[in-house]
């Protein structure tokens, strides 16, 4: 196996080209387990890590962050980001364990595309833009167009995704995951909700109870229809029932060994509801 | 500040927290696994496994790996020269699989190849033509009769029953319940792990390996080899936990077949996925338990139905059941009782050893019923135990005498005295709630449960089995040196042993010989009982030593040999002036005794269930206090208090070590820790989706050591290892029935059962 631990992107994205089976790995919290079980045997790797630019931070239009790919969770959980989009930062402290944030990217959770990825609500709440480069071209594409299904997406293989737009909303945001275990876990059932005050709108997206991130649009828009969401709005235990019981009903679980179709169900109405009341406290 | 002399270092005697001779190697990450061991010109080894639960074996194809540049061998079950099975109590389990497969995971053939992604490849090519056969699964089936017999011993490992007393006896009160236990596996993170190196002439083998037995494997091995018993050596290598999973075999016969087929030696390793496949696992149980009670709630009578699934070999499943119905009482008075109780087999992975027994399937059942009779005459989960508390002198269901120190009352009066936690919601970290890191709760979605459990534990081996343990102990020159077969699987007897020395003895320098077959068996590292039985043995050498010794100086001396002592590290007279340092008394002079220790002798049970089958009892109370989010059926275990009966306390960080590492073990069964079987398939054999409590879900441990020496312990202490994962788990359960308000039967408790 070859590795190329290239300095600069451009030597990344031509390494790209050149092999036709060359993985990329950034963190390698994903892709060192899947190499361990045999799933994949790639000859050449393409390491990112030494790339600056993917582990950089910055707000170029104001109401935009951008954040590059490679950045850690652990730079993740805390400022800007906390303040900014709180709901990353928490989505960020529910990754694994600290080594496991220590290294691992929303580069290589996009990479990997798993409706269990933790950051994709986020994204999917937040309408997070990818931004992804090839050696002579680069394009900007909606989360929303970006996840297709389980562990795929519309990424090229020549192409390195190379930063996310976040949209900086103001109003309130967060991000809840129920697993079988207090940290560590794989979520059985998550939920992003950004309560924008500005636009008085509220979105929820949600992970693991479908093929893709699930944007509970009817949900929001029913919402919309009956209440007033802008700042210093109160919602009801009712509304807030109604809201999680609406939010259920757009995911579309599965039963398997980590839970049940029917438990992920419920856990999205009371997380829903509960995100709701929290925005509007 | 500079004074000159008066610094002396304390010694690490007994009742000191001596610290591990291996503690900073392993922290540091130099400590030698068995896992990180290495030979000159070593080949890999890997075994081949059935994907299929139950199947006959049509055809076994090995030809193409045979062709596969880099591969030394291939084995199958044509290839083992001696004895074709192996078991710990009935000879059923196949080296490798014959005719049938009978769990997912069997080992039907192996392969050395110079190198384990070779191996990978060679297994692949490796045919094996299975006509697949519907499994049995439900235990009940196999009770029943419903499914033809899956093994020529038959579906029903053992069947015993317990009868005593007055079979019509029953009370105002009676509560019932059907409790299930999922399976647990022992999860120790240092895996299977062996190195077997041929012996020059190629007439025996020297193996290394992660074992909690090496006397047992010994026997195992040599007899399906077929060699004699002296050509085949055993040393211990490092361990990284056992629990129990190590203590049937797993790859010590392919490892050592393979290497006398090579002529090189031979690595195994596992992974952690075929880990889950490659040792046995807690038993699942159903338990069916009816108390009959006073208006009081003192207990008058206890009807039960056990049915353990050992799987698709025996491994240890009779002496399970036997340690399941014989606690069906748990630490309670009882004269009354009806138990039935069933091991059998099934296509599901075998179960064994794992820390506690049989004595965690029954204590959830009956501390779930004793909270039932609780509720029933209205009296707290406290008094309702320590009404029925047992204390030393009273008949067992079996109709043996409890001659243990029985302090149960204490333990339960001790643990109740412990404070309790600060209330819910005084401190604001909000990971510290159910849900944790995922923030699925506000402090006002949580509610609070209280919730106990008390058991009785038996010490060592029962039903007239004489699992002694052998010490030597040589002194020279101030040095003792101790030789044990005895397996630290992390435990401590390596801390403990030098201890003891130095207590005997008056010597500081300890040496530990080589662990391994060289010296007679110490019995396995299980069953709570190497601090008793093989402490006893190194106890006994060094004693014999220390007469020795005095025996010597006395007559260099002109002195009784009865008037002398040891006094810190020198042996003084009592009764005179005279003394003299160990180090110089033992100047060019070896001293050395080997010592067996047998504990007192036990029998069987008779076709009622009767009979003195047991060695000693230890027992421990558990007060949980949980935090549930009730709408998401989440947990958080705040605190446990617990008092336990150890008799005395040989190392307190030790000690604390044990009941926190146990009481962390059983949280796990409480709450999150099962393998998901479907169909007799495994559906979660990875720590991805096979969950261990983090350091998240690690509740406050407040510990309390009830010290009332045990006049049968050789050291007047109890085994610790097993008490502190039994009762916890029924207290939590308690604990979140307490908090919800719902009967919950099934452990380990999943959120749907709490939400939905
Ligand atoms: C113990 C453990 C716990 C975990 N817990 C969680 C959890 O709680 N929540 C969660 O969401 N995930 C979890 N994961 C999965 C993993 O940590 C995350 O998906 C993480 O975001 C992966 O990032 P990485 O940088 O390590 O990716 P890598 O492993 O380096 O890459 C993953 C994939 O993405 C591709 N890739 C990486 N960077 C780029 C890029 N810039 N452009 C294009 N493709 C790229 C790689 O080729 C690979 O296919 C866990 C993993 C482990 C081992």
């Amino acid at each position: 196996m070859t590795v190329i631990v290239a300095k600069e992107l451009t030597t990344a994205l031509a390494a790209l080209r050149e092999h036709a089976d060359a993985r990329l790995i950034q963190g390698g919290t994903d892709l060192m387990v899947e190499i361990n079980f045999n799933h994949v045997k790639p000859t050449t790797m393409v390491s990112l890590r030494d790339i600056e630019e993917l582990r950089t931070i910055r707000t170029v239009t104001s109401g935009i962050m951008t954040i590059g790919s490679g950045v850690p969770y652990s730079v993740l959980e805390g400022e800007p980001v906390l303040s900014a989009i709180p709901a990353l930062a928490q989505a960020s402290r529910t990754v694994g364990s600290p080594q496991i944030r220590a290294t691992g990217s929303l580069g290589g959770n996009l990479g990997t595309c798993s409706p269990a990825g933790d950051t994709l609500p986020v994204m999917f709440a937040l309408d997070a833009m990818i931004h992804l480069n090839t050696l002579d071209s680069s394009r900007v594409v909606s989360i929303h167009d970006f996840m297709t299904g389980v562990k795929r997406s519309v990424r090229q293989h020549d192409e390195i995704i190379t930063a996310i737009d976040f949209p900086v909303v103001n109003g309130w945001q967060g991000y809840s995951k129920v697993g079988v275990r207090n940290a560590m876990v794989i979520s059985v059932a998550s939920a992003c909700l950004v309560a924008d005050h500005e636009n008085a709108n509220v979105r929820i997206a949600l992970g693991s109870v479908g093929p893709t991130i699930i944007r509970c649009r009817e949900s929001e828009a029913w919402l919309k229809s009956v209440h007033d969401l802008s700042a210093g709005q109160s919602i009801s235990l009712d509304v807030a029932s109604e809201f999680g019981r609406r939010a259920a009903a757009e995911s579309s679980p599965i039963d398997d060994h980590r839970s049940t179709a029917e438990y992920r169900r419920h856990a999205i109405s009371v997380l829903a509801s509960r995100l709701l009341r929290k925005a509007y406290q | 500040m500079a004074t000159s002399s008066t610094v002396t270092k304390p010694r690490d005697v007994l009742g000191t927290s001596a610290l591990r001779p291996d503690g900073a190697h392993k922290v540091q990450g130099s400590f030698e696994f068995t896992s990180d061991m290495h030979a000159e010109n070593m080949l890999w080894g890997a075994t081949l496994r059935s994907p299929h639960p139950y199947a006959r074996i049509v055809s076994i194809d090995t030809s193409d790996a045979l062709a596969l540049s880099g591969v030394h061998c291939v084995i199958t079950a044509r290839d083992v020269p001696g004895k074709p099975t192996y078991g710990l109590i009935s000879s059923d389990q196949p080296v490798f699989a014959q005719d049938f497969v009978r769990y997912m995971g069997e080992p039907v053939a192996a392969v050395a190849a110079d190198h384990p992604e070779t191996c990978r490849r060679a297994l692949a090519l490796i045919s094996v033509v299975y006509e697949v056969l519907i499994p049995l699964t439900d235990p009940e089936d196999a009770v029943s009769g419903a499914h033809d017999p899956i093994h020529p011993d038959g579906n029903v490992i053992r069947h015993q029953r317990i009868i005593r007393g007055d079979q019509f006896a029953t009370g105002p009160i009676v509560v019932e319940g059907e409790y299930v236990i999922g399976m647990q596996d022992q999860a120790f993170l240092g895996l299977e792990a062996a190195l077997a190196i041929p012996d020059s002439d190629g007439l025996g083998v020297h193996l290394h390996v992660a074992t909690q037995w090496l006397h047992e494997d010994l026997k195992q091995i040599s007899a399906c080899l077929n060699l004699p018993a002296e050509k085949v050596r055993l040393t211990l290598g490092g361990v990284g936990g056992a629990f129990g999973a190590r203590e049937d075999i797993s790859l010590q016969v392919h490892c050592c077949l393979l290497a006398l087929k090579a002529g090189r030696p031979i690595k195994m390793q596992y992974s952690r996925e075929e880990s889950f496949f490659g040792h046995v696992h807690r038993h699942p149980a159903t338990i069916f338990m009816r108390h009959h009670a006073d208006a009081n709630g003192k207990i008058v009578k206890i009807d039960a139905r056990f049915v353990f699934d050992g799987g698709a070999y025996t491994s240890t499943s009779p002496a399970v059941l036997i340690n399941g119905i014989t606690h069906t009482q748990g630490p309670y008075k009882c004269d009354n009782a009806t138990v039935d109780g069933f091991a059998v087999r099934t296509n599901n992975p075998p179960c064994g050893a794992m820390r506690g027994f049989g004595v965690v399937q029954a204590c959830f059942a009956h501390e779930s019923q004793m909270d039932k009779i609780a509720a029933a005459v209205g009296k707290s989960p406290v008094e309702v135990r320590l009404i029925n508390a047992m204390v030393t002198g009273d008949p067992l269901i079996t109709g043996q005498i409890m001659e243990s120190v029985a302090p149960v009352a204490r333990c339960i009066t001790e643990t109740d005295a412990i404070p309790m936690p600060e209330p819910l919601g005084k401190t604001i970290n909000e990971l510290a709630l159910p849900g944790g890191s995922g923030l699925t709760a506000s402090r006002s979605n949580i509610v609070r449960g209280i919730g106990w459990g008390v058991s009785m534990k038996n010490l060592m081996y029962s039903e007239g089995f004489d699992d002694y343990a052998t010490a030597r102990c040589i002194l020279k020159d101030g040095v003792a040196s101790l030789k044990f077969a005895t397996s630290e699987v992390g435990q401590g007897f390596v801390t403990l042993a030098p201890q003891i020395a130095r207590s005997v003895l008056g010597v500081d320098e300890v040496i530990i010989e080589p662990i391994d077959t060289q010296i007679g068996s110490a019995g396995s590292t299980s069953a709570s009982r190497q601090t008793w039985m093989s402490g006893g043995a190194v106890d006994g050498a060094c004693r014999l030593v220390r007469e020795r010794l005095f025996h010597h100086v006395g007559k260099m001396h002109d002195i009784d040999p009865l008037r002398l002592v040891i006094d810190g590290t020198d042996i003084a007279d009592q009764v005179g002036t005279f003394r003299i340092s160990v180090e110089e008394a033992s100047d060019g002079i070896e001293f050395s005794e080997t010592f067996e220790h047998h504990h007192r002798a036990t029998e069987e049970l008779d076709e009622n269930g009767q009979g003195n089958c047991h060695t000693a009892f230890a027992f421990v109370a558990h007060r949980a206090v949980v935090d549930v989010d009730p709408e998401l059926g989440l947990v958080k275990v705040v605190q446990i208090a617990t008092a336990q009966d150890v008799g005395r306390v040989l190392n307190p960080l030790s000690a604390i070590g044990q009941v926190e590492g146990g009481i962390a073990q059983g949280l796990g069964l409480a709450v999150m820790e099962e393998i998901v079987m479907q169909d007799g398939k495994v559906r979660n054999p990875s720590f991805t989706d096979y969950l261990l409590p983090t350091a998240l879900d690690a509740p406050e441990v407040v510990a309390v050591m009830i010290e009332e020496n045990e006049p049968q312990a050789p050291l007047g202490a109890k085994g610790i290892g097993e008490p502190p994962c039994i009762s916890v788990t029924p207290a939590i359960v308690a604990a979140i029935r307490n908090a919800i308000g719902k009967d919950i039967e099934r452990i380990p408790v999943r959120p749907q059962d709490i939400c939905l």
